[in-house]
């Protein structure tokens, strides 16, 4: 009995088409871009319920300005006075992001809804990062021009060094895209996959039935309660490294060392 | 040894990786509350780059992961 249920944890990131099919046309309405509508149209309550402009904020409103003024004193700290006119992208990335690894870990499932993290999908958090690379490097031709590649040669290097140094500092300029959207995939689908185990742990220990089976699905419901509260913790940290990395990028576009 | 079973070993090879950025990451968070408990009020500034130590950390783990991942599913 046990042996022929085999744990098939990546299932829960296949994409499925609600609308046309996926070998088709290539504009197919998927249960990814479904959860991607859910993500906007929550971020959109959450701003417009709070953007009141109140004298003597409200609850809603001092959330609302508490994440705003998060982001923005971190934009401060780390570009600068000019780091606000970046505000709008790292801000939206940032809810965006927040959002999508908070709804993927919502149990749904409870009323029969299958949740999808739309941040464990390669191709979105490729397109954010080629986004926030794209932002990096027209700031940095814009404002400074062909000056722009002294970003690969620290000041004050011997010539001998530069040799050396120049080729290293390319290479890690140019996989900032990669390692940046690779992050926040792998980290969504590597938590997702741990709990998938340890909850397929639990219903196989009832199955199983006798004296051990019951004790080892309750050790292991233990240990997802642990992990799902790290989850969390990991969803938060995660969106604020995506943020915190494109402003630290942004900011060698503006300043150049 | 048949392909399977060597594809299972060596994913699991490639996952002693995790483990090892695990020690990268405690030790990256290990330092700062250790230096930020001798002057508490300079840790709130280099919480930035905290973050950053850490990512860089971790993002040396989740690659061995992925890593172990290839191995098993392609």
């Amino acid at each position: 009995m046990a042996a022929e249920t085999r744990i098939d944890p990546m299932h829960q990131f296949q994409i499925s088409p609600l609308l046309g099919n996926l070998d088709g046309s290539p504009f197919v309405f998927t249960t990814s871009a479904l959860w991607m509508l859910v993500i906007l149209a929550l971020i959109w309550l959450f701003m417009m319920g709070g953007m009141k402009r109140a004298l003597v904020p409200g609850r809603w409103q001092v959330a609302v300005e508490g994440v705003t003024g998060f982001v923005d004193s971190m934009l401060s700290t780390s570009v600068g006075p000019e780091g606000r006119r970046f505000l709008p992208w790292v801000f939206t990335i940032f809810m965006f992001i927040l959002t999508a690894n908070l709804l993927g870990l919502m149990p749904f499932a409870l009323v029969g809804v299958h949740p999808f993290t739309v941040t464990s999908q390669f191709t979105i958090t490729g397109v954010m990062a080629i986004m926030s690379f794209s932002i990096v490097l027209i700031t940095g031709f814009w404002r400074h021009g062909f000056h722009f590649f002294s970003l690969f040669v620290p000041h004050g290097t011997p010539f001998a060094l530069k040799l050396l140094i120049v080729p290293i500092e390319f290479i890690s300029f140019m996989v900032r895209p990669f390692s940046l959207a690779t992050r926040l995939f792998v980290a969504m689908i590597a938590g997702h996959i741990l709990v998938e185990v340890f909850a397929n742990f639990v219903v196989q220990g009832l199955n199983a039935g006798g004296l051990v089976g019951p004790g080892i699905s309750l050790v292991a419901f233990i240990f997802i309660i642990g992990v799902m509260a790290l989850e969390v913790l990991v969803c938060a940290i995660q969106a604020y490294v995506f943020a915190l990395l494109t402003s630290l990028y942004i900011n060698d576009a503006v300043n150049l060392h | 040894m048949d392909l399977a079973s060597a594809k299972m070993i060596g994913a699991g090879l490639a996952a002693i990786g995790v483990g090892a950025a695990a020690i990268g990451v405690g030790n990256v968070f290990g330092s700062f509350l250790e230096s930020a408990i001798r002057n508490p009020a300079a840790a709130d500034g280099q919480q930035g780059r905290l973050f950053i130590g850490f990512a860089a950390a971790e993002l040396l783990g989740l690659m061995a992961f992925v890593v172990a991942m290839m191995v098993m599913f392609m």
